[in-house]
């Protein structure tokens, strides 16, 4: 861990999330102070210990196979900033 | 007494006695909120008509018949916004009921209002709301915690009678604390997320915040259950949590972990946790010591598992589907990056870049993964206890509430005032918050809040712990003395 290494411009790039100079300088410094905290965890020999992901970790979770009604198109558009003729408007993706 | 001060079991008693309606009740509730939450800001929305309109409707033969239950704005209810204070999802609409709101209905609860939180719930103080912050009910100059500070502040200010929050490291027995109610995390699992707009998918849990802990004991009767639409939630038996309520806590071991009683606890927090301690010896309980070593990691651990969790979470709002979009757009990562530019809030910014550092390619291991090792750690340090005692004593904030703006420019400085709540998070036990007493601070009353942290699936112990405290003590009945006025009856 070295948290000099620390890029936000691009992170963020990496988020899709534009950021201003200011805040890039900003979150810098404020993340760059969460990170030498976060080097506390460098302390412990964690070689042998099995990662928790859950902590109830539960397999296999199914339930029936059976068709049930979901959102009708109606409801699944009504909250799309932009949409036309039963569909979300997306910006163009191809030249 | 003011039909709006009342808890729900109150309510309940006077709505099966005929002495009086939902509507009554209802009508109370929008009489206080006009009258404190300009100064508590409470609630981000609330509908009047709807919610009179299912009261007259209302089956007070059900478990929870009548009784209106504010909902924190990250939980789906049909028909409501739910835009988690951020402006990334203002005018959003949920489409459908979460599993908890379904089972409120069924149980003929009204949804009632949309209280505030921090942005996503990602916060302590409410101040990262996109719509400005919550005051606490006790001095409306500190914040009433967060990030389920708008559910406490209601809850506290009468202005529900009690709430659901959700708490991803403490987000509903730190304010609870805060404000002097009660305020539960159950088990990961044992409360369907479904319909929870999610933040740290594997620390999550929707849970009450009440005037009283027999309050919070219904509630999680009617919440809690296996969901065929959330496969992390248990497919356990729900027993009746309020049938222990008055078992008392003789012949129960409790465990007073050395680790919670550090430098940075303001002693009138210890001062009152230490005679909480003292009543539970007088009411028959052992106390013993305890230690959970690798208390002082769980801080570092939260803040890479969440914010690595959310930044994956949050990809979700790319301003196709719902939500915000920018404006004058120039191609699909302009509009992306705008999008969530403007939409997203400076912490929830912070955090999904935090995260998305903790997940990137090369630095997956060192932080993510090791993370998930340490909280292994964690949870084992929780199990040999629980070998031991029945359930663990300990602060639930390190300090009573802080002043609005106070913390807002050292984010470090905020998640501390999580550090005694998040391993509960990470071990995925239970955990409740109740009213332990008052610190005097530049002559306010301001609450301090006793944690009892349980055993996985023991939410029953964790309740019956909480209810012998309460009912030999009047703390709970202590009401801020925010614009007291004659009784409405």
């Amino acid at each position: 861990m070295n948290a000099t290494k620390f890029d936000v411009r691009y992170m963020a790039e990496l988020a899709r999330i534009k950021l201003t100079a200011a805040e890039i300088a900003t979150f810098e410094s404020q993340l760059g102070h969460v990170l030498e905290h976060v080097e506390k965890l460098n302390q412990l020999d964690v070689s042998a210990v099995e990662p928790t992901a859950h902590s109830f970790p539960i397999y296999n979770i199914f339930r029936e196979d059976k068709t049930r009604p979901g959102l009708d198109r109606e409801a699944a558009l009504a909250n799309a900033p932009r949409q036309a003729q039963g569909l979300f408007i997306v910006t163009k993706v191809v030249e | 007494m003011a039909l709006f001060s009342l808890t729900v079991h109150e309510a309940q008693d006077l709505l099966r006695r005929k002495e009086v309606s939902p509507k009554e009740i209802v009508e109370a509730l929008i009489r206080r909120i006009e009258q404190v939450d300009g100064t508590i800001h409470g609630f981000l929305s609330f509908d009047p008509e709807r919610a009179l309109e299912e009261a007259e409707q209302a089956d007070i033969s059900l478990p929870l018949g009548g009784i209106p239950i504010a909902i924190k704005d990250v939980v789906s209810v049909k028909g409501h916004p739910c835009g988690c204070a951020s402006k990334i999802l203002q005018g959003y609409v949920a489409p459908y009921d979460a599993t908890v709101i379904e089972r409120l209905r069924a149980a003929g609860a009204i949804p009632f209002g949309r209280t505030n939180m921090d942005e996503f719930a990602m916060g302590s103080s409410t101040e990262n709301s996109a719509f400005g912050p919550s005051t606490n009910p006790w001095d409306p100059e500190r914040t009433p915690g967060g990030s389920s500070g708008g559910s406490a502040a209601v809850v506290a200010a009468d202005e529900a009678l009690a709430a659901l929050g959700s708490d991803t490291g403490g987000s509903i027995r730190q304010p609870a604390a805060l404000c002097g109610c009660v305020g539960v995390k159950p088990t990961y699992g044992r409360v369907s997320r479904y319909g929870l707009v999610a933040f740290a998918s594997s620390l999550d849990q929707i849970g009450p915040l009440t005037k009283d802990v027999r309050d919070a004991a219904l509630l999680m009767n009617v919440i809690s259950g296996v969901d065929p639409c959330d496969s992390t939630a248990l497919d356990e038996p729900v027993p009746d949590y309020t049938a222990d309520l008055e078992k008392g806590v003789k012949n129960l071991t409790l465990g007073l972990p050395k680790e919670y009683f550090i430098k940075g606890l303001d002693p009138q927090v210890e001062e009152a946790v230490r005679a909480a301690v003292a009543r539970y010896e007088k009411l028959g309980a052992k106390i013993v010591d305890i230690s959970l070593p690798h208390t002082e990691y769980a801080l570092s651990t939260y803040y890479i598992i969440a914010p690595a969790e959310a930044s994956a979470n949050l990809a979700r709002f790319d301003g196709v589907r719902y939500g915000y979009r920018a404006e004058g757009i120039t191609g699909l990562l302009d509009h992306y990056g705008k999008t969530r530019e403007e939409g997203f809030g400076q912490e929830v910014k912070r955090r999904i870049i935090l995260g998305t550092y903790a997940l990137s390619s090369g630095y997956y291991d060192a932080y993510y993964l090791r993370a998930q090792k340490v909280r292994t750690l964690i949870r084992r340090d929780f199990d040999e206890a629980f070998a031991k005692v029945d359930a663990i004593l300990c602060p639930t904030s390190p300090t009573p509430a802080f002043k609005l703006g106070e913390r807002t420019g050292d984010p470090l400085q905020m998640y501390l005032a999580d550090i005694f709540t998040l391993a509960a998070n990470m071990a995925g036990i239970c955990g409740i918050s109740i009213p332990c007493g008052f610190a005097d601070v530049e002559g306010k009353k301001l609450p301090i809040g006793l944690q009892i942290l349980g055993k996985a699936l023991n939410e029953a112990t964790m309740f019956r712990v909480a209810s012998a405290y309460e009912q030999s003590t009047e703390w709970h009945r202590a009401r801020p003395g925010l614009g007291q006025v004659k009784s409405d009856r």
